[in-house]
């Protein structure tokens, strides 16, 4: 593949960003990817009929990098992406993209982008390689030129196998595969990726992730949304965190993580009534509990030193009579980062990993 | 040119797409091609009747037959706009730099040429049993029909966008479609019709269109209804396009 001219500096700038959508009464069943409706299904704050989906986000990314976007369903994610690919305006704020402003200049702007949504964008009653001969053509490239991209595209990314299959015949794993090489067919400076590993099996999202820093690798600058704290760990080189319209943390996962010293250490109390609220009281004033929190039935503490804490916690619990089960100690997750600078886990009311979330 | 050339990428993907499911080209003819078969025989017996047009069955019926099929075929155009908004491909379109009028203009043209495609095979079974009618009235008749199409698949994206569900636009298709339809002579001549079903449809433009290709079939060029059917659905077909290209930019669906 033709690798892009890697530079340096911030490729895409967000300043103040805002957009708020006509709330939908009902709507929210309709189709993926319907940004009013689908930002209403989650629901930001409302003033008058009006859901926020974005409420003032700033953002740099640098060129070269993957960046992820972290957050719960409806956080506002996919209609940021949407924002700076060019499909929708907002409401204000300013944002630069390979150097264009997006809202004068989109057509400058869709010349260095590649953009695959959720729902990807093959046409399912065409083959592989007709629709990235139908990208290339709209990207100005004439017939000889297409074709030998599009040969490119399937030598790289490995498609020879099923790309002259029709698209409705493909697994999720071959048609991500075909949305992404679409997504490349221009050589874009950025692609955005919305929830690429969404519905994948385990093998391949892994192989997604490997082909996601090949792109990285030759030059390309990677946006991509998700809401698997595993995948922004492990893929981004530096993530932004938002929640509610909001960005609350931004940095590489692992400067993030360090932001929390200490260890987790995590468990479920016995179902008695106040259990959680006297197993915190049996635990006041150790020195080495940093942070101290009770969730439901379990209880999540910070702490130094985890080693030499686990059976000091574990001896006052039992003398104050508190049962305890599915005891953990780990290093800080993302989750732990999220749930420190919003008050709530990321986990909580998203699906699972399996999921279908949309946004 | 740009333009030119990614109009001709796009409507090429969209005719091999309709090729592709020569299904449903045949389901859009069904519902026609029974009328002509099964309803237009009863007319038979209808010649001689005060009010009856001049002509014979077929002549008359013919006419209303290409406006039903101009009518239906295209109103459904919307079921595959949603179809692909929710395969992602509408916003996969709008984030290349096509413009937005060359993505709207290449479904438009796939749509009128199956309606003429429809069009041309229904008269040629219609010449079989028996119709006789002017060619330079049939050529002007497909011109009417075109403009139809074109207002009715200009309706139809626009509600898709607006509704990106297909439940949804069945129902305010049926709801639209058949008052038209009934009330625009199609089936049976308004000349037949009590007084005030005729002045309810006097605001229709689909009944000065069936009244105007009547006249055309006969290779009547003058009549009045001729001229207002091209205006009326001329400038309606305007105003939808107009709908319709401004739900696709503000849309991104």
């Amino acid at each position: 593949m033709t690798p892009c001219i890697p530079g340096s500096g911030e490729i895409i700038s967000v300043r103040g960003l805002r957009k708020s959508f006509k709330a939908r009464r009902g709507g929210a069943g309709g189709a993926a990817g319907a940004g009013a409706a689908a930002a209403g299904a989650a629901g930001t704050a409302t003033r008058a009929g009006r859901v926020e989906a974005v409420r003032g986000i700033d953002l740099g990314v640098r060129e070269g990098e993957i960046f992820g976007f972290l957050g719960p369903n409806g956080a506002g994610k996919s209609t940021t992406l949407r924002i700076l690919s060019t499909l929708v305006a907002a409401d204000a704020g300013e944002i630069r993209i390979a150097g264009f402003d997006v809202r004068k200049r989109p057509g400058e702007v869709r010349r260095k982008i590649g953009y695959v949504s959720q729902a990807g964008g093959a046409d399912p009653h065409a083959t592989g390689r007709e629709d990235l001969l139908l990208q290339a053509r709209l990207h100005g490239l004439d017939r000889s030129a297409a074709r030998r991209r599009a040969e490119e595209l399937i030598q790289a990314l490995v498609l020879s196998e099923f790309v002259d299959r029709f698209v409705k015949t493909y697994s999720g794993g071959q048609k991500r595969k075909l949305d992404i090489a679409i997504g490349m067919v221009n050589c874009p400076k950025i692609l955005f990726l919305d929830e690429p590993t969404t519905g994948l099996d385990p093998v391949s999202r892994a192989q997604l992730w490997t082909q996601i820093r090949q792109l990285r690798d030759l030059g390309t600058t990677v946006f991509l949304t998700t809401h698997y704290m595993e995948e922004a760990d492990v893929l981004c080189d530096r993530i932004a965190i938002i929640d509610h319209g909001h960005v609350v943390m931004e940095g590489s996962p692992a400067d993030l993580k360090g932001g929390i010293q200490g260890d987790i250490l995590s468990f479920t109390v016995n179902h008695v009534p106040n259990a959680p609220e006297a197993a915190l009281e049996a635990l006041r004033g150790l020195e080495f509990i940093r942070e101290a929190k009770a969730e439901g039935g379990s209880l999540r503490l910070v702490v130094s030193r985890g080693g030499e804490a686990l059976p000091v916690v574990l001896r006052l619990l039992e003398s104050s009579g508190v049962g305890v089960a599915d005891i953990s100690l780990s290093r800080p997750s993302l989750d732990d980062v999220f749930l420190r600078a919003t008050g709530h886990s990321l986990k909580d009311g998203t699906a699972p990993v399996s999921g279908i979330g949309k946004e | 040119m740009r333009f030119a050339s990614d109009f001709s990428v796009l409507f090429g993907r969209a005719i091999k797409g309709s090729l592709r499911n020569p299904v449903w080209l045949f389901i859009g003819m069904f519902q026609p091609v029974l009328y002509l078969l099964l309803f237009a025989p009863l007319l038979k017996g209808l010649s001689g009747v005060p009010g009856f047009p001049a002509g014979g069955a077929y002549a008359v019926f013919t006419p209303g037959l290409l406006v039903m099929l101009a009518l239906f075929t295209t109103a459904f155009a919307g079921f595959g706009l949603v179809e692909h908004i929710r395969s992602g491909l509408v916003e996969r379109l709008l984030v290349t730099p096509a413009s937005r009028l060359s993505i709207l203009l290449a479904l438009l043209a796939r749509d009128v040429s199956v309606l003429i495609a429809q069009s041309v095979i229904a008269l040629g079974m219609a010449a079989l049993l028996g119709l006789e009618a002017s060619l330079a009235g049939l050529l002007v008749t497909l011109v009417l029909m075109v403009v139809t199409g074109l207002l009715m698949a200009s309706c139809s994206y626009a509600l898709a966008m607006l509704l990106k569900r297909e439940d949804a636009m069945a129902s305010v298709l049926n709801t639209v479609a058949t008052p038209l339809m009934l009330l625009s002579g199609i089936t049976l001549p308004l000349t037949l019709a009590p007084k005030i079903i005729q002045a309810i449809a006097s605001v229709n433009p689909l009944a000065y269109e069936v009244t105007a290709a009547r006249s055309l079939f006969l290779g009547n060029f003058a009549d009045s209804s001729l001229a207002v059917s091209f205006a009326l659905l001329g400038g309606l077909a305007v105003l939808a396009f107009w709908w319709a290209i401004r739900s696709l930019r503000k849309a991104a669906a």
